[in-house]
């Protein structure tokens, strides 16, 4: 289920239609260069068979319910970045032209959102480093799973925020960021899952197309697009965390105390905002940067550095993951 | 079957692209235009506009009306498709709770009326778009798009897609009804048989993307891939874009629905 037309307004609709179609024709054109001739039955294919795949459903392990292939990061996998988003593009166009699945002045955000984050970030930022070059089944799966997961939080911020700009729909930003966030957890899981399925099996039954997929045309690229990538995806999560640190800043509550007389709004009192507060209390780690219940000043301070470390623990992974990423690769001996 | 079900619906809405009529007759190009007008003027509206969104219905039905279009069918489909906006937009009502309106002894909230519009565009949005392509057809709809300015190669892989996914489909449906019978018409695979059974489905989907490579080369294929031309537009074209587009900015501009609505009260 996509995005619909009827919760955008025209200006985000717009902004991600040329966004959306720029990349389009940036990655026609990366397709047209490769000359492989190979690669125009195959994507239509693949694209036929993610249709198919959508209607076959596997239970999870563990859980009672059952779920299906999305299938954005396998493309990328098996085809290559360029032509893994044609094919999502074209996928997601028919299910908005025939199956009323998302809206046509949507289809920008849609194709951005499933497109662009499974295949130009969660593809070559997680998967590849984390499965690398020679096959290993367990890797494979895990590099799956981590990838999918983190590429659909991304899509799902991504609908949130462009949901909230077009002001159509009441919901405010935290409350809509609590709701899609966790269910779209369990969507990555289940995406996951699929994908880690299927390329555990062909490590088994098909191992050459896993690895230097030919069609795939394993690009001698440079690292620049990686980090810029990396740097757009820092960016977008930095921003994601200023945003909800900014939703409450002191002087927005100053100028509110100031205006209304009292400390915070009175929000309605009615039971989705009693029901939303409640889960905020209880998913908050640290409400206010603090631990909770620090009473005493020591006990204050040790909590304020307790969210310290915990950012700071947060800086180093990202560092680290820098790093790991920018490591050379030793050269191997040459065989003459 | 899902499977079958899901394409025997893409197969008819091609058929319904390929009937006859005035409006089966006009350019691809000038219906994606003015659909397109359309959707924007539809989307560009304020929030709580109820009665000025009214007028714009007269689009998706002259244009069923005279294309000869199943209605039940079209209002089916856009039932399916109504979860999502409805999820959403019901939050309208339970967090903007001022009330705006009253109604006999009933109060309405600003939330209720901001989520009447949301329908409203929803039901306006997608059926101007199933409209679009049950007037057109795929293949009418690609070549149109493709002049309008879409890469060729996404335009090809529309039509690839669309006609190697009843191949593939039956494949699918083939296997899925094997594993019915063999397991009890169970509902959810084991992740490990849908590993094995999605794999599989894979690995045939590749080779006989392979075979096609082959057959295409055999039958000449340069890796240039020749789409039909399709009709010139001519002056029915010009006129019915020109006039539909001016009377969504008409609609859009002046409320005509209220100013139907101030005639009728001076006539009564």
């Amino acid at each position: 289920m996509h995005m619909a037309d009827a919760l955008l307004s025209p200006a985000v609709g717009g902004t991600m239609w040329a966004a959306s179609a720029g990349l389009t024709a940036w990655c026609a054109r990366r397709v047209r260069a490769l000359r492989d001739d190979r690669l125009i039955p195959m994507m239509g294919v693949m694209g036929a068979f993610l249709f198919t795949a959508m209607m076959i459903n596997f239970s999870i392990p563990g859980t009672g319910s059952s779920g299906h292939l999305g299938g954005g990061l396998l493309l990328a996998i098996l085809l290559g970045p360029p032509a893994a988003f044609l094919v999502i593009a074209s996928v997601l166009a028919v299910q908005a032209l025939f199956f009323a699945d998302g809206g046509l002045l949507a289809l920008g955000c849609n194709i951005f959102n499933l497109g662009v984050l499974p295949a130009f970030v969660a593809y070559p930022l997680l998967y590849r480093p984390i499965a690398g070059r020679t096959f290993h089944g367990g890797r494979a799966a895990a590099a799956a799973m981590v990838a999918a997961i983190v590429g659909l939080q991304l899509g799902a911020f991504g609908v949130v925020l462009e949901t909230t700009c077009s002001g159509i729909s009441s919901l405010p930003f935290r409350s809509f960021v609590l709701l899609m966030q966790p269910i779209h957890l369990a969507i990555g899981v289940v995406e996951g899952f699929a994908t880690a399925a299927l390329v555990g099996f062909l490590a088994h039954a098909r191992p050459e197309a896993l690895l230097t997929m030919p069609l795939a045309a394993a690009e001698r690229r440079s690292l620049r697009p990686v980090l810029l990538g990396l740097v757009a995806a820092a960016a977008l999560l930095g921003g994601a965390v200023s945003w909800f640190a900014s939703t409450h800043p002191d002087g927005l509550e100053w100028s509110v105390a100031k205006i209304t007389g009292r400390a915070a709004p009175d929000s309605p009192p009615d039971r989705v905002h009693a029901a939303l507060a409640r889960a905020q209390e209880k998913t908050a780690l640290l409400p206010d940067y603090s631990v909770p219940q620090a009473t005493s000043a020591p006990a204050k301070y040790a909590g304020k550095s307790l969210a310290g470390v915990f950012g700071g623990l947060l800086a180093l992974a990202l560092a680290g993951w820098i790093g790991y990423l920018l490591r050379t690769r030793t050269p191997v001996a040459s065989k003459l | 079957m899902a499977v079958l079900a899901h394409y025997f619906e893409v197969g008819r809405m091609d058929e319904l692209g390929r009937m006859q009529s005035p409006i089966h007759r006009l350019d691809a190009r000038t219906l994606i235009v003015t659909t397109a007008i359309f959707l924007v003027v539809v989307m560009s509206f304020p929030r709580y506009e109820i009665s000025a969104l009214m007028p714009l219905f007269l689009y998706p039905c002259v244009l069923i009306a005279r294309a000869g279009l199943p209605v039940g069918y079209l209002l089916r489909k856009v039932a399916l498709a109504a979860p999502f906006a409805i999820f959403v937009g019901l939050f309208n009502p339970l967090l903007d709770r001022h009330p705006v309106v009253q109604i006999g002894t009933l109060a309405l909230s600003g939330g209720w009326i901001s989520f009447a519009s949301i329908l409203l565009r929803f039901f306006l949005t997608v059926t101007a778009a199933l409209v679009l392509v049950c007037c057109t057809g795929i293949q009418r709809l690609c070549a149109g798009l493709e002049q309008l300015g879409l890469p060729r190669v996404l335009a090809v892989q529309i039509l690839f897609l669309y006609r190697y996914f009843f191949v593939i489909g039956d494949e699918g449906a083939r296997m899925l009804r094997s594993v019915a019978i063999r397991s009890a018409d169970a509902q959810a695979l084991p992740w490990r048989i849908y590993g094995t059974l999605a794999g599989h489905l894979l690995l045939r989907a590749m080779d006989r993307a392979n075979r096609i490579y082959r057959a295409m080369l055999a039958r000449g294929f340069d890796g240039e891939v020749r789409v039909l031309r399709p009709t010139t537009p001519g002056w029915r074209d010009a006129v019915f874009a020109a006039g539909w587009t001016l009377y969504f900015v008409a609609a859009r501009h002046w409320n005509l629905a209220e100013l139907a609505g101030r005639v009728l009260d001076c006539r009564l």
